[in-house]
């Protein structure tokens, strides 16, 4: 029974490291502009899609292959902000939202378009013996996916708390005239923020995709995921968005193991209905208070 | 003066079939289509589309089908049910086509079907279910093997290994979710307990939670009913947990994208599959081989590696045409008629005898028992 919850832990912070990845940056664009950027798990695709295209056509050495795909991945999210999120400025914010829905569909159409409709897969970093603790199994890629998460997990928060351009980015998302104001530039900051999401983005789907594969349209799936996880954590709170993931991932796993694998979906549903009904600001998000 | 012979026959043909054409330019064959050509099932629509494409433009190429041209109407279901339904009232009301070829998944087939058997319009589907055919629904025909038979031959193919514990993991879309009732209502015919019954989602990323729990049950093999990603995540977590039980995978998995995708784990993986994937390896005198092979390497040099799903749209396009040949009409009813009288049509997925009673036509020996080997397949029987 113990070697079966410890295999259902590991598959769960496995799964969950991604959602929390993708969490993390619908939180870092949340909070730097209050918007829900729905292209995230576009990101996702883009940057194992590039990954897998650069070094299964292209020859490319997996490494280098991975940085130019998260670089493309950047660039793309760059580009979304500029071009789409930008030029809506004043807009409310539940036109950006829309806007970045549509932006998430024509992602997704270039991707069908450029690479087809068929699944990929990308070589295993490491090989694919498993690992055995105790009875329990991992892969070399189950702990590239955690320590790659927690690493970038790490290096965000090193950068939002212990960086001028990070505490910058912050300041924008406090008050944006006011940061203005001090000689912040809040357009370039905008830029940051959707480079950096898309970096995190890029990452968490190259890091998974040897484990799950991946084709034009998984970000759907690992998009509402992150979504999920990032409301269940608090959705301002970059930190509350990791352990959201990271929580949502365990739900799911030990759900499927312990209850029933066909509820398993459900279950993580009612858990974050039940935690929104109870904190409606999500686990770790403060309660927002409007000033009179 | 030989030369000049054939000159003038060429001529004479050349006049014949152009005159011949023109005269029948109003007589075309109308064929409608709805397939899943994106979306989850586009593995499925997309071979399946090329391939009525391509014969079609053959087809009219030589100068049609007994002198007509055809035409193929199509639309993108995605997979969704409520689109197919749409696009078939577009395609009987709009398009007014004479039969309609298509519906690639079960889902999309037997929302139709109602429409269908209102419009009075031949309906020959593509898709698994044996909801399809079971029972016999006047005017819907149905081209693949039915997952009931798939689960029947894997059951067969176990008693003959002596193994009678089944785990049961399906996948929780319209496919896998048959398959799985299918499965649990033939156990017992063929004195198979199931011992663990896990589902996952379409999208899922990891299944070693349900496979851990079907490690500690004591059963003899895995049964996978799914298709997409899901059977061949399923196939490396099988092996990354180290199981060494037997894994059986449905037809949903015939083609070489999964032994691709699962790599080195999908070696010893059986599955039922119609012969068209070892076309090469079938003796000489199975009356399917030159069939099998002619599709295959046509569809091979246009579009790449061949799946069974292409081949059930030839199965479709061909069974209707030769229908439309012998009523002599396209008259909607003729041909239904026509279709269920099909006798010993040879297709890509096995030989068709229809009757009123029967709406597929196909027995249990178009299914072989497949293993996985060095990344190929091989027949196991």
């Amino acid at each position: 029974m113990f070697d079966q919850i410890l295999q259902f832990l590991l598959t769960g912070v496995t799964v969950g490291a991604t959602y929390a990845l993708v969490a993390l940056g619908f939180a870092i664009i949340y909070n730097a502009s209050d918007v829900v950027n729905f292209a995230q798990g576009e990101f996702v695709m883009i940057g194992a899609m590039s990954a897998i295209a650069l070094s299964a056509s292209n020859g490319l050495p997996l490494w280098l292959a991975i940085i130019i795909s998260i670089l493309i991945t950047v660039g793309v999210g760059m580009a979304l902000q500029r071009f789409a999120i930008a030029p809506a400025r004043g807009a409310s914010v539940v036109t950006t939202i829309i806007i970045t829905i549509g932006a998430s569909i024509f992602l997704r159409g270039i991707a069908l378009l450029l690479w087809g409709k068929d699944i990929f897969a990308l070589p295993h970093f490491s090989g694919e013996t498993p690992i055995h603790i105790g009875e329990a199994t991992l892969l070399p890629q189950n702990i590239w996916v955690m320590g790659g998460g927690a690493l970038m997990v790490i290096g965000v928060h090193y950068f939002f708390n212990h960086t001028t351009q990070g505490k910058a980015v912050l300041a924008c998302s406090c008050n944006r005239t006011a940061a203005h104001l001090v000689g912040i530039n809040v357009s370039r900051m905008m830029l940051i923020a959707y480079g950096l999401s898309a970096m995190l983005g890029a990452s968490a789907g190259i890091l998974v995709a040897p484990i799950t594969f991946t084709s034009y349209e998984t970000g759907v799936m690992l998009g509402l995921k992150g979504f999920s996880a990032a409301i269940l954590g608090g959705m301002g709170n970059p930190m509350g968005a990791v352990a959201g993931g990271l929580l949502l991932g365990l739900i799911e796993s030990l759900a499927a193991g312990l209850i029933s694998s066909g509820y398993k979906d459900a279950i993580g549903f009612v858990i974050l209905l039940l935690v929104l009904f109870f904190r409606p600001s999500g686990l770790f998000g403060k309660a927002s208070a409007d000033r009179v | 003066m030989s030369i000049i012979k054939t000159i003038s026959s060429l001529a004479v043909s050349a006049i014949l079939t152009l005159t011949g054409s023109q005269l029948m330019a109003s007589e075309t064959i109308k064929i409608g289509s709805f397939l899943a050509i994106t979306g989850g099932a586009s593995f499925l629509g997309d071979p399946e589309l090329k391939t009525l494409q391509m014969y079609v433009e053959e087809i009219n190429a030589a100068g049609g089908h007994a002198g007509k041209q055809i035409e193929l109407v199509h639309y993108d279901t995605g997979g969704r049910a409520k689109d197919a339904v749409k696009f078939a009232k577009r395609l009987i009301q709009k398009d007014k086509v004479d039969l309609i070829v298509g519906g690639s998944t079960s889902g999309t087939s037997l929302a139709v079907m109602p429409l269908v058997a209102e419009s009075e319009i031949p309906f020959i589907s593509l898709a698994g279910s044996v909801k399809i055919i079971y029972p016999v629904q006047k005017w819907t025909f149905k081209m693949p093997h039915t997952d009931a038979m798939a689960a029947a031959k894997i059951y067969g193919d176990m008693r003959k290994r002596g193994i009678s514990k089944v785990a049961l993991i399906s996948g929780s879309g319209g496919f896998g979710k048959s398959g799985r009732t299918q499965s649990i209502n033939l156990a017992k015919q063929f004195g198979i307990t199931i011992v663990a019954d896990e589902s996952y989602g379409a999208k899922d990323t990891d299944m070693t939670a349900q496979l851990t729990k079907i490690r500690d049950t004591d059963a003899q093999a895995i049964l996978n009913f799914g298709f997409g990603t899901g059977p061949a995540i399923v196939t490396k977590n099988v092996r990354q947990l180290g199981i060494d039980l037997p894994l059986y995978q449905s037809h949903g998995v015939a083609s070489k994208k999964f032994i691709e995708l699962a790599g080195e784990a999908a070696e010893g993986v059986r599955l039922p599959a119609a012969a068209l994937l070892v076309a090469d390896q079938l003796p000489d005198s199975d009356p399917q081989k030159a069939v099998l092979l002619a599709y295959k390497s046509k569809f091979e040099a246009a579009h790449g590696p061949v799946s069974t799903f292409g081949g059930h749209a030839y199965d479709g396009l061909f069974i209707a045409l030769d229908a439309i040949e012998r009523a002599g009409t396209t008259d909607k009813a003729k041909v239904r008629d026509e279709i269920e009288n099909t006798k010993g049509f040879i297709g890509t997925a096995g030989v068709f005898n229809m009757s009123p009673q029967d709406h597929l036509g196909l027995g249990m020996d178009a299914f072989k028992m497949l293993e996985i080997k060095n990344g190929n397949w091989v027949i196991v029987e």
